[in-house]
């Protein structure tokens, strides 16, 4: 059986992508839900077709595309994860009402609001399949540029257009650093393919302080992505301002593909002094800062985009001891949680609003959205028997094994921190009285999502030899014990 | 059957959320464990010192984490006293005015999470299933609880996390520690491997104080105790009952399961230091208990003293101490569950738990009277009860540790102070029966009744519990002693 070749996947995104837009055009008077269902029809269909790709073919009968590209495990393993995020997150858009209600006059662009997460998605799937700079960074731009528009959708709505600019704005900052980062190392090793850099990194012949001074600017161009600090300052108000969809999409999404990322490009570079130092004090302060940041919000949205530096910070000590399974096994553990607290949220604050008051009471008016909440908190905040917990002992463990002190203890810390903020969402669910007594209506799409993700959220939480057993043979970032520094 | 016990209270408790008569699946739940843990009584081998019952559903092959159940003699004594204090707390439980379900939910959620913690055979969930009751703890404190509940919920829910998360490190330590080739979270699979080769001594002290803080903060031991006193005289009567009497006994269980036969030097090494400490809330915090003015704080700082008293058998290293320390674990279980149930009943009726406004209760409330009166003279030692034979055993077993050694002798001196604290404890705790049971009857409370009938068969189970091994100890301690004859054989 020969199979698909693994290239398809993307065509095929961006063609559905296209024919989403093309359809909107020209049928007219579309109900807005029959777009939303081709695309999740069509991500479904692609993810299905995962199951059956072609091996890559070996390397002399390769087309020259293999040179940018790859279909090893890891990257198969994020296609997939970015297809059931693309197909969650067009679900929470359906229940989207600020964009989806009409009568703001943008009724007439939902193909366009429908489409662009298809074409993000699409650059994210050849984001984790990148294996030459150029590659890198024509997919990252795709993912971003589609994200400038998605944020700022909403364009009467003043905090979602300053959101917009300010995303725009840092995000084509960061890409000048990562291009001028790029740049440097070809200076340094003639090469934009990473495995020739590993290759001309291991030959020995090059200037170091000139490879160190690129590897750093590319650091800091990721370091935006991955909302890693000091490059945060974006992220409270672009996940406050845009559509919540969006902003779960921004958290989920692109964050994953950062770290993906970053797996990728820091292998050869880890061989440079001091970059590891360097990773050890970047996941510290993402740590420190995210979650003393989160402690006094009130708004839940905003608390999730300083939980989510929060969560960049685990996901650093697992990447500072160059564990890739512990990251890859955290993303996903992240996947659910986040999405599951950001489907409940645009539910409730349909009804009510987004501070974390506007949730009191919930646990009388919404018995089902408020213990789908308090499981997706306590995963977030890491109790065992959810997958969060799973999360956080692989990295903990990575983190005993290579006997990164600082980082145990500033790791222990936060995660006390961190159920201080994630329990306050819980205390004004079943604690605090409401003043609203309405019920709220789910529609079926959503409570089985809903339901999916708790039950994986859950299951996986118990269970997680599957989860493992998906991502082998393992992203393997074993650092050699050569490493001079 | 271990499956059974443990996963028997949270199917109750989901059925409960989903709809079933909440008080009736509860107490149907309880009433089913408390007879399965009296059949694995009856079936198992009492001779043998390995784990029995042992079954095993693999989890993680990579990690090697299975959910695995086993027992011995003192993972059976800790399920006997989780299954009756559980069944005591849950038909104590009054009358609960908003989400009742919850409530229940909650119990039976904290009592999987001490089973299971209890049955566990392997470290990964033996650490889960104690997290398992921290948030029903947090919800129960916080929706049902009285006083200043909000600071009482916060205080204990970030004080543990801390603490559990200190522990979890320590866990993974322990882990690394052996081997790469024969690492795995089984515990009877860890005690063989460090019976190979020991884990070196550097190590073991690490992990030892890892552990020992972190199951310290779980156990209250001084200076990590804050959390306890609040906590329990703001929760509600069933679920202090159940914190106090069972799930605090979690790091005192681990401690005894763990550290003395995997880690005997990190055991030996930090001694003085657990000893000092143990003296610190043994003489410290009941000289604060005395100070105390209400019942519900007094008996919170009384149950945070005693941990001291179990640590003081825990640190004699020697098969007579720890077997008294065991014994007191189940014995305060079940006298400290007694205590708060009847403080519960109490502020129910009169709205106040201040000694000033009470006294003389025991003129309208005679079985209330006579109840607390057991569990006070069982709480302070009296002969009779368990006790007093768990804590002579304790006294006998700290005095001998070290006394052949020729050199200060720290444990001879803890112990006359501990015995102090026994007169401490007697003190305060005569002084709560007079100040609430005697003396001339205010005014206010002639109207207030006696417990119905429905609240005294618990209390009549905790008594007669503490009654039976007051008087037959001996029963007690031929559960546990086998365990610990093969720990401190491993170790010489």
């Amino acid at each position: 059986m020969s199979g698909i070749p693994a290239p398809h996947l993307e065509i095929d995104v961006l063609v559905l992508g296209m024919g989403v837009l093309l359809l909107e055009t020209f049928v007219p008077k579309l109900d807005k839900k029959f777009i939303a269902y081709t695309g999740i029809v069509g991500l479904a269909i692609v993810f299905f077709a995962t199951f059956f790709l072609a091996p890559a073919p070996p390397l002399n009968e390769a087309s020259a595309l293999w040179n940018f590209y790859t279909a090893d495990t890891l990257s198969i393993f994020f296609k997939r994860f970015s297809l059931i995020t693309t197909i969650i997150v067009i679900v929470m858009m359906i229940d989207y009402s600020p964009v989806g209600r009409g009568g703001t006059g943008q009724e007439s662009h939902l193909g366009e609001f429908f489409s662009l997460p298809l074409l993000t998605c699409a650059g994210l799937m050849y984001l984790v399949s990148a294996i030459d700079f150029i590659f890198i960074f024509v997919s990252l731009e795709l993912v971003t540029i589609s994200f400038f528009v998605l944020v700022s959708f909403p364009r009467r709505n003043a905090s979602a257009l300053e959101a917009g600019v300010k995303y725009l704005i840092l995000s084509a900052l960061s890409t000048g650093f990562l291009v001028y980062g790029i740049t440097w190392i070809f200076g340094v090793t003639g090469e934009t393919n990473l495995n020739r850099i590993t290759a001309a990194f291991a030959a020995g012949l090059i200037d170091r302080n000139a490879a160190t001074f690129g590897a750093v600017l590319i650091l800091v161009g990721l370091g935006f992505k991955i909302a890693a600090v000091p490059f945060q300052i974006w992220v409270p108000d672009v996940y406050q301002g845009a559509p919540t969809p969006i902003t779960a999409f921004l958290s989920v999404g692109s964050k994953a593909a950062g770290f993906i990322v970053v797996l990728r490009v820091l292998q050869p570079f880890l061989m440079l002094p001091n970059m590891a130092r360097l990773l050890v004090l970047i996941a510290l302060l993402t740590l420190l800062y995210g979650n003393l940041a989160a402690l006094p919000q009130n708004n839940l949205k905003r608390l999730l985009g300083y939980s989510s530096i929060a969560h960049a910070g685990y996901l650093l000590i697992g990447v500072a001891c160059f564990d890739g399974n512990a990251v890859v096994f955290y993303l996903c553990a992240y996947l659910l949680m986040t999405l599951l607290s950001f489907a409940v949220m645009i539910l409730v604050a349909q009804r009510t609003g987004e501070e974390i008051s506007d949730f009191n009471g919930l646990g009388t008016r919404a018995p089902f959205l408020a213990f789908a909440m308090l499981l997706a908190m306590a995963s977030l905040a890491g109790l065992p028997f959810t997958v969060g917990f799973f999360g956080k002992f692989f990295v903990f463990v990575s983190a005993v094994a290579h006997k990164q002190i600082a980082l145990i203890v500033a790791g222990v810390i936060t995660v006390a921190c961190g159920f201080y903020y994630y329990l306050k969402i819980v205390r004004a669910m079943y604690w605090q009285p409401s003043t609203i007594t309405s019920t709220i209506p789910i529609s079926w799409l959503s409570r089985a999502m809903i339901l999916a993700l708790l039950t994986a959220t859950v299951l996986f939480g118990i269970y997680p030899q599957p989860l493992l057993n998906a991502m082998k043979p393992p992203a393997n970032m074993a650092v050699k014990s050569t490493v001079s520094h | 059957m271990l499956f059974f016990l443990v996963f028997c209270p949270i199917a109750a408790a989901l059925l409960i959320m989903i709809g079933a008569p909440a008080r009736m699946t509860a107490l149907v739940s309880a009433t089913a464990n408390l007879l399965g843990t009296l059949f694995v009584l009856a079936r198992v081998d009492r001779v043998a010192s390995g784990f029995q019952f042992i079954s095993s559903l693999p989890v993680s092959s990579d990690w090697r984490i299975n959910l695995a159940f086993g027992v011995d003699g003192l993972s059976l004594l800790m399920l006997l006293l989780a299954t009756i204090v559980t069944l005591a707390a849950i038909w104590f439980t009054g009358k609960i005015d908003n989400f009742e379900r919850a409530f229940y939910a909650c119990l039976l959620f904290i009592s999987a999470g001490a089973i299971g913690a209890f049955a566990s055979l392997d470290l990964f969930f033996f650490y889960a299933f104690h997290e398992l009751a921290l948030i029903p703890t947090f919800l129960l404190i916080g929706i049902w609880g009285t006083g200043d509940r909000v600071r009482a919920a916060w205080k204990i829910t970030i004080y543990l996390t801390l603490g559990s998360f200190i522990l979890l490190i320590g866990l993974i330590l322990l882990y690394e520690s052996v081997p790469p080739l024969e690492r795995s979270f089984s515990i009877p699979a860890l005690q063989e491997a460090v019976t190979v080769h020991a884990i070196a001594a550097p190590d073991q002290r690490h992990i030892y104080l890892l552990l020992l803080v972190g199951f310290g903060v779980l156990i209250s031991l001084f200076p990590f105790h804050s959390w306890a006193p609040d906590a329990y005289a703001s929760a509600p009567a069933p679920a202090a009952m159940l914190h106090a009497g069972v799930l605090k006994k979690f790091g005192l269980y681990g401690i005894m399961r763990l550290t003395i036969p995997i880690l005997p030097e990190g055991t030996h090494y930090w001694m003085y230091l657990l000893a000092i400490l143990l003296l610190g809330n043994i003489i410290y915090i009941g000289l604060v208990t005395l100070a105390q003015k209400q019942l519900d704080w007094m008996l919170g700082y009384s149950s945070v003293m005693h941990m001291g008293y179990i640590f003081l058998g825990i640190a004699s290293a020697n098969i007579l101490g720890t077997t008294g320390a065991a014994a007191l674990i189940f014995a305060h279980g079940l006298s400290i569950a007694l205590l708060f149930a009847i403080a519960g009943e109490i502020r129910d009726r009169t709205g106040t738990l201040a000694f000033e406004d009470l006294g003389g209760l025991a003129k309208v409330m005679p079985f209330a009277g006579l109840a607390f009166g057991f569990a006070v003279f069982a709480a302070i030692g009296l002969p009779g009860f368990a006790n007093f034979a768990s804590e002579i055993m304790v006294f006998f077993g700290a005095i001998r540790n070290g006394w052949s050694m020729e050199r200060f002798h720290l444990f001879q001196v803890a112990t006359v102070l501990a015995l102090w604290g026994v007169v401490i404890s007697t003190i305060y705790m005569l002084r709560a029966y007079r100040a609430t049971f005697m003396g001339p009857l205010n005014e206010r409370w002639k109207k207030i009744a006696d417990f119905g009938a429905a609240a005294r068969i618990p209390i009549a189970l905790l008594i007669a519990g503490l009654l039976w091994f007051g008087f037959f100890p001996q029963t007690l301690v031929q559960m546990v002693m086998p365990t610990f004859r093969t720990y401190f054989a491993a170790s010489k």
